[in-house]
């Protein structure tokens, strides 16, 4: 069960590098919203070192939904998840395997790029740090939020605009919680790891919740 | 071996496709399931599968291991050909084998079975709809389960494919294998016929 837990996240891990993949798409969004924001609010670098850590984890929720629906999409419109649902893997597993190959090809690459986006931001070595670091420990949990609302629209066409409707809602906590560890690394009013262990409790509830949830959607799915 | 259905009754967004089918089906024995569109042929094989669920009645294998359940005795082989463009025929074969277990041909050789040796390196975008259909036919040979659920299997085929495709059949009931085919055209093997009522 493992071997076929492995052997799923691999081929989802080489389908997102091939080309059509979208793995790269993302991550090239991410860098156009941060870079256009200066255009936005000027040039004001202070101003830029305070709202930067907003506008990186604001871009990254964004890139976050790009290529979202195409998570479980594309394997319905091929016919595999009638094969995925058949195979001795069980289907939380395939879920399971299926966003995390999605959270490293799509979310990972987003955290680790945030520090040099920061950068282009005025952002100090503090601020750069702590945005990686809830980066790093939200992306997943936006992946896996995502995963949920992507089960819900897998059968539809342009399903990825209700998608996005769906989750941003429930994102929202994990926007909340980010931005309040990262103003707390900061600030130092409240230690860093209050808000941080409520990140890391977030992500670890929508690992969990997020999986059961699109395991249910797809076998309810008519079709 | 054997595949008993009992009573099963179909209801697809509040409408009765089929009720009271009951059919049994043995080793070695093919089951050509006819009928006019719409009257749930595909439907049936689903229910099979286990991808879509009964309104009623009662599915059930007997005399195979009891903990396996039917889904993981069977092969479906859709519309759809559930290959993806960036992977290569080796490459998707292999990773059906790992994930399906109970491994029985290696993947090259299954692929020379089905006449697609040559293409085992080449990106599946690159095959034809009837390369495709053979590769999808290829996944059959790659694991065991002695259930094969077919659905148009000979659509997209030539004449020279669909004979390749009959030996494969033949061979597969010869070991004791059971085949349900959805089918308009009669099939090139011997198969019992079961005629699904269609919708007045």
């Amino acid at each position: 069960m493992i071997a076929a837990f492995i052997v799923l996240f691999r081929r989802d891990l080489m389908l997102g590098a091939r080309i059509g993949g979208g793995a790269g798409v993302g991550l090239v969004f991410f860098l156009m919203l941060v870079t256009i924001m200066p255009f936005a609010v000027g040039p004001d670098m202070a101003l830029l070192a305070r709202i930067g850590p907003a506008i990186l984890w604001v871009a990254a929720l964004l890139a976050t939904l790009i290529g979202l629906d195409r998570l479980f999409q594309a394997d319905d419109e091929d016919g595999s998840l009638d094969l995925l649902r058949m195979s001795p893997l069980p289907l939380p597993l395939v879920v399971l395997a299926k966003g995390l190959a999605h959270w490293i090809s799509t979310g990972l690459p987003l955290a680790l790029a945030a520090p040099f986006l920061g950068l282009l931001l005025a952002l100090e070595p503090k601020a750069l740090l702590a945005v990686t670091g809830t980066l790093l420990v939200g992306t997943p949990a936006l992946t896996f939020i995502g995963a949920i609302g992507a089960a819900l629209t897998a059968g539809m066409r342009r399903g990825g605009l209700i998608l996005s409707v769906l989750v941003l809602p429930l994102m929202i906590p994990v926007l909340i919680f980010g931005i309040s560890a990262t103003a707390a690394a900061l600030s130092g009013t409240i230690p860093f790891m209050t808000p941080f262990s409520i990140l890391i409790a977030l992500a670890l509830f929508a690992l969990v919740s997020g999986t059961v949830a699109a395991t249910l959607a797809i076998q309810n799915a008519e079709g | 071996m054997r595949l008993v259905i009992d009573g099963l009754a179909s209801i697809r967004s509040g409408r009765p496709v089929f009720s009271g089918l009951g059919l049994a089906l043995e080793a070695g024995e093919a089951l050509a399931i006819m009928g006019s569109n719409g009257a749930g042929k595909s439907s049936l094989l689903r229910i099979v599968a286990g991808l879509l669920p009964a309104s009623e009645g009662s599915l059930r294998i007997e005399g195979g291991d009891a903990d396996t359940p039917l889904a993981e005795e069977a092969h479906y082989l859709g519309h759809r050909d559930a290959l993806k463009p960036a992977l290569t025929p080796l490459e998707t074969l292999t990773f059906w084998q790992s994930l399906l277990g109970r491994p029985l041909e290696a993947p090259q050789k299954a692929l020379e079975r089905v006449g697609l040796g040559h293409t085992a390196h080449l990106p599946s975008a690159y095959l034809s709809a009837g390369q495709r259909r053979r590769l999808a036919l290829a996944r059959l040979l790659i694991a065991h389960r002695p259930l094969w659920l077919l659905d148009e299997p000979t659509s997209a085929l030539d004449a020279a494919s669909e004979a390749m495709f009959n030996g494969l059949v033949v061979a597969h009931l010869a070991s004791g294998g059971m085949v349900m085919a959805a089918t308009h055209a009669p099939l090139g093997f011997a198969s019992r016929i079961f005629t699904l009522g269609g919708r007045s």
